[in-house]
């Protein structure tokens, strides 16, 4: 659509428009048509300076997790307990931890799991609640019934409780726990979708009963139509705020879980990972501690003011 | 108000089965023998694991065993838990109470600090009051609360030695720093909920009416504004309670405090199903009435809400 508006100037497109009106997606119209939401939405965000900001971040960060190379060039798995708990230097600008390695290559190698995990785990959660949170708000009635509850008792369950359950049953052959990434996805995805589902069945229930959805119907639109083109592009924006604040929960969720012994564990770096190994020496040196647990408190941060910004340009209440 | 009530009482006995056997499902799917665990890496006698075996019903199907527990349960008995054998319900008697303790004061703290500078915040939009609100809770929202609760154990309680390092042996002084810690992170999302709320309010028809009228300041913010904007935080108020009186694993374990999130994380690790199960069991009635009771304070504080 977007690409269709741009093209839209362009000089005898008028007779497109008479020659084939029943095109739904002809250029003209949306020449003729004032902006749209979405497109109010974009130039509302680039002129925030904390939509700016928050992205501005999140990019940083994203390329850390892409490309640490970049950034580090010291291996993050080099210990020499020679180092141990040195401060910060200008060879190690986040210094050593309690094993002499370099946090500040620790701490941007563990972009990657981190963000990972809270990326991955959000999708997924997004996706299950999307599907469900549709379906239940769109048919109503006795599948309604039967999601809700769904959701409630999936809800009832307490979030480390079921985490750390969840995670306990990750093991292998021998009865180790596995301390990679995908217990702790698991974990986070299965544990993470109930309060979006809510969200999307109550918007997908009020954008049910729009008129043009019902004109739709008496068009003859198909039930998956009517769910896909029409309700849920109408009934996404929470979802995709919601989303957006809880990434930055699920990355720091993932932190918690590796504080309680069963999360991502060694050889996986994360920032997880780091913040505990550091507590048990916090006494005698602060900064093994500091730099991870500033980037845990700053990618939240920055999911937290992304969704802000997003949730302000889309919420057309607040124009 | 009475069928409504006991509507919503029937609605619960669902969630409540639901949740204990998911729960009780997923003890059961993390494998491992229980019966071991309890012995570490010694040899297990014969007639001990028979016995164990035959009093938990352990190898019968699972929804056989869960109706052994809900059978039990329908008489008030929690079962008795796999370590140490002690009856759960008594369990639950000396834990719960050390778990209210914290949550009381995390309660306070949260809804007093929090309600006030979030409504201070919110009648002072953009002003330096406001930006501090702002900037401030979104910084401990953004901090992990382990990381919270740890840093301010090793300084405000080993290295400055304000407050007891951990343990419970110092009376109500013991569970102020968890209670605190525990309550920071809610006070945060109270304060800019309010905020919020107040904020819309202010800018609400009605305001402009009472203003219109003359009525004072004092009485337009602390009758109209107030009341309408507190909806929110009374929910999420009651929700948070709900899940306070549920135990805080994270906090309980870095200040020792032996509570309802202690035992809930030992019973994981030990694989005392029996025990996680009781006590998810109580947490889930918690949280379900808690609920209830939110939806009924909405009545009272909105008089436009009425249950039939």
């Amino acid at each position: 659509m977007r690409d269709a508006t741009k093209t839209s100037v362009a000089p005898g497109s008028a007779d497109e428009a008479t020659a084939e009106p029943a095109a739904p997606a002809a250029p003209v119209r949306d020449a003729a048509k004032p902006r749209s939401l979405l497109q109010d939405a974009v130039r509302d965000l680039v002129r925030k300076p904390l939509f700016l900001v928050s992205s501005g971040i999140i990019l940083v960060l994203v390329v850390m997790a892409a490309f640490p190379t970049l950034f580090a060039s010291a291996d993050p798995q080099l210990c020499e307990l020679g180092r141990s708990l040195q401060k910060p230097s200008a060879d190690a600008w986040f210094g050593y931890d309690a094993r002499g390695c370099d946090v500040y290559a620790r701490t941007i190698h563990g972009a990657r799991t981190s963000i990972t995990v809270g990326v991955l785990a959000t999708l997924g959660s997004a996706v299950i609640a999307l599907l469900l949170g549709l379906i239940s708000g769109f048919y109503g009635r006795w599948i309604d019934a039967v999601i809700s509850r769904g959701i409630d008792i999936v809800m009832g369950i307490p979030f480390l409780v079921g985490a750390i359950v969840i995670l306990n049953s990750f093991r292998d052959e021998d009865g180790f726990r596995i301390g990679g990434i995908w217990g702790v996805l698991t974990a986070l995805t299965v544990l993470g979708w109930m309060s979006m589902a809510r969200i999307m069945r109550s918007t997908a229930m009020q954008t049910k009963q729009s008129d043009y959805v019902t004109a739709a119907r008496s068009l003859g639109a198909s039930t998956g139509r009517l769910m896909f083109r029409h309700v849920l592009p109408n009934a996404l924006t929470p979802l995709i705020v919601l989303a957006t604040i809880s990434l930055g929960v699920i990355i720091s969720a993932e932190a918690t879980l590796s504080f309680l012994g069963v999360g991502i564990q060694e050889p996986t770096i994360s920032w997880g990972v780091m913040i505990n190994q550091s507590l048990g020496r916090i006494r005698e040196s602060l900064h093994p501690l500091l730099f991870p647990a500033g980037f845990v408190s700053i990618t939240v941060l920055a999911f937290i003011m992304l969704g802000d910004a997003v949730r302000d340009a889309l919420d057309p209440k607040l124009r | 108000m009475g069928r409504y009530v006991a509507r919503r009482l029937l609605q619960m006995l669902p969630v409540i089965i639901g949740t204990t056997f998911l729960v009780f499902a997923l003890v059961t799917a993390m494998g491992g023998d229980p019966v071991q665990n309890l012995y570490g890496e010694r040899p297990v006698p014969e007639g001990i694991r028979a016995a164990l075996t035959a009093q938990y019903h352990l190898d019968d199907p699972l929804p056989i065993r869960y109706g052994y527990y809900l059978a039990g349960l329908v008489q008030g008995d929690f079962g008795t838990s796999l370590s140490g054998s002690r009856p759960i319900s008594e369990m639950i008697a000396d834990a719960w109470p050390e778990t209210l303790r914290i949550a009381g004061i995390a309660f306070a703290f949260e809804m007093v600090i929090g309600v006030a500078a979030g409504v201070m915040a919110g009648m002072r939009r953009g002003k330096f009051l406001d930006n501090l609100v702002l900037l401030s809770t979104l910084t401990v929202i953004a901090i992990p609360i382990f990381v919270l609760g740890q840093v301010s154990q090793i300084f405000l309680g080993v290295k400055a030695g304000i407050f007891p390092v951990s343990g419970t042996n110092e009376g109500f002084y013991s569970y102020l720093l968890p209670g605190l810690v525990l309550g920071s992170v809610s006070l945060a999302y109270i304060a800019r909920l309010a905020r919020a709320s107040v904020a819309e309010n202010l800018r609400m028809d009605y305001v402009r009416t009472a203003k219109a009228k003359g009525l004072s300041p004092s009485r337009i913010t602390g009758i109209h504004v107030l009341r309408n904007s507190l909806i929110p935080v009374v929910t999420y108020l009651g929700a948070d309670l709900g899940s306070l009186m549920g135990g805080a694993i994270v906090t309980e374990r870095i200040f020792n405090i032996p509570g309802v999130g202690y035992n809930l994380f030992k019973a994981i690790q030990i694989e005392d199903g029996p025990a996680l199960v009781g006590f998810v069991t109580l947490l889930v009635v918690v949280y379900v009435v808690m609920a209830l009771v939110v939806d009924l304070l909405y009545a009272v504080l909105d008089p436009r809400i009425r249950y039939a």
